[in-house]
C-alpha cells in the first residue's frame, strides 16, 4: 500500500484515482492498521463479502483493473505486481536469495512504471477485444460458489460457525482456483492460517502452474 | 421473518409457511423487494420481461421466490433453519456483464463506515485493486 501512495504522489496532476479494496471478511478493524501506516489518501474500501472479486472474477489479490475515465475496462482482472518468487523461500529462515529479492523488486517496480505510463500517455491500454479475451469466465459452479461463501461468512459474523464452515468449504470445493475464498476461510477459522502448512502445501500442489500469473505487460518499461 | 441476501444487498422479508413446500414463499410485496421482479397474473415481471411461473410456484399472492430464482438459472442457497437465503447471481449474469466493458458498480464503506460508489469516479482514470491482511 505505501507504494501505491507513492503512485498515486506521482500521478496527483492527473485525473487518476486508486480504489484499494481490502477483501476482508472479519471487517475494517483487520485492515486499519495497513491503511493508516500506508497513510493513504486515495480510496481505501473494505469489502467484506468479497463483492469486487465476485463482480469482476477475481481469484487471488492483489489483483487489479484498470479503468478509462468513461468506466470501460481497458485491462481485466491481473496480478498487480507480485510475483511467484515467495516460493522458493527458505521457509525455516524465511528468507528469499538476493538475486530473487531483486528480481521480485524489478517485477513490482516494472508494473508500477506500467501503471504510471498508461495513466500519462494511455499505453497499455488495450482495445475492446483483446481486453473481452482476456476477462475470467464465470461457470456455474463459480456462481454458485459465491452464493455459498456469502452464505459462510454471514452465518460466521452471525455466530453460527460451524454451519458457515461448512458453506465455505462448500464454496471452495465448487470454486478451487480462488485463493482468495480458500485463504479468507483459512484465516476466519484463525488469522494466520491463511499462510500456514496448509497454505503451502497447496502452493505446492500448483506444480508447474503459477501462484500469480505475470501480467501481460513488458517486462521493463521505464 | 427471513433475511434474504442478494446483490441488491441484505432484508428481512417476512417468511410464509405454505403446507408441506419448502422454498422461500413470500408476499408478491416482499417478493418483489428480494428480486425487483413483480408478481402478475402472467408470472414475474421485470420491465417488459416476464417469466411464466409454474402452479407449484405460486399459491394467491404468495409466490415461492426460490423456485423463481433457480428457474432463471441463479444459484439459491439457504441455511438449514431456513431462515437465511442467498439470491446469488447467474453465471450469464456476470459474464455479460464483464463482456460489455463496462466497470460494474459497487458501493462499499471505507474504515469509518462512508460509502463510496465507483461509478462516482467517471473522469477520472481509475486503478482498481485488491488487497488483504490474511
Amino acid at each position: 500500500m505505501p507504494v501505491w501512495q507513492q503512485l498515486f504522489d506521482s500521478l496527483k496532476s492527473e485525473k487518476f484515482m486508486i480504489v484499494a479494496v481490502a477483501e476482508e471478511s472479519r471487517g475494517a478493524e483487520h485492515a486499519r492498521q495497513w491503511i493508516e501506516q500506508a497513510d493513504a489518501k486515495y480510496w481505501c474500501l473494505i469489502d467484506t463479502d468479497h463483492r469486487v472479486a465476485d463482480l469482476y472474477g477475481m481469484v487471488n489479490v492483489p489483483q487489479a483493473v484498470w479503468m478509462d475515465e468513461t468506466g470501460r475496462i481497458v485491462r481485466p482482472p491481473e496480478t498487480a505486481g507480485s510475483t511467484d518468487h515467495f516460493r522458493l523461500m527458505d521457509r525455516t529462515t524465511r528468507t528469499l536469495a538476493p538475486e530473487h529479492q531483486a528480481a521480485r523488486q524489478d517485477a513490482r517496480t516494472a508494473y508500477l512504471a506500467a501503471v504510471r505510463e498508461w495513466v500519462l500517455t494511455g499505453q497499455f491500454a488495450l482495445p475492446s477485444d483483446a481486453a473481452r479475451r482476456m476477462l475470467p469466465r464465470i461457470t456455474p459452479e463459480i456462481a454458485l460458489a459465491r452464493a455459498h461463501f456469502r452464505l459462510g461468512v454471514w452465518l460466521r459474523r452471525h455466530g453460527n460457525t460451524g454451519e458457515g464452515d461448512a458453506h465455505l468449504a462448500e464454496a471452495s470445493r465448487l470454486h478451487p482456483d480462488s485463493w482468495n475464498i480458500w485463504r479468507q476461510a483459512a484465516d476466519l477459522d484463525e488469522v494466520g492460517k491463511a499462510s500456514g502448512e496448509a497454505f503451502w502445501l497447496r502452493v505446492q500442489a500448483l506444480g508447474d502452474r503459477p501462484y500469480y500469473p505475470p501480467p501481460d505487460l513488458p517486462r521493463s518499461v521505464v | 421473518m427471513a433475511t434474504v441476501l442478494s446483490d441488491a444487498g441484505e432484508m428481512t422479508v417476512g417468511e410464509m409457511t405454505v403446507a408441506a413446500t419448502k422454498g422461500l414463499w413470500l408476499s408478491a410485496e416482499d417478493a418483489a423487494r428480494a428480486t425487483g421482479w413483480t408478481l402478475k397474473p402472467e408470472g414475474m415481471c421485470q420491465a417488459e420481461l416476464c417469466v411464466p411461473l409454474p402452479a407449484t410456484a405460486v399459491q394467491g399472492d404468495r409466490v415461492d421466490v426460490a423456485a423463481f430464482w433457480q428457474l432463471l438459472n441463479r444459484p439459491v442457497v439457504r441455511d438449514t433453519a431456513g431462515e437465511t437465503w442467498v439470491l446469488g447471481a447467474g453465471a450469464d449474469e456476470r459474464n455479460n456483464a464483464l463482456a460489455g466493458l463496462i466497470a460494474p458498480d459497487f458501493t462499499l464503506p471505507d474504515l469509518a463506515g462512508v460509502p463510496h460508489t465507483l461509478s462516482a469516479l467517471r473522469g477520472n482514470k481509475v486503478f482498481l485493486s485488491t488487497w488483504a491482511s490474511w
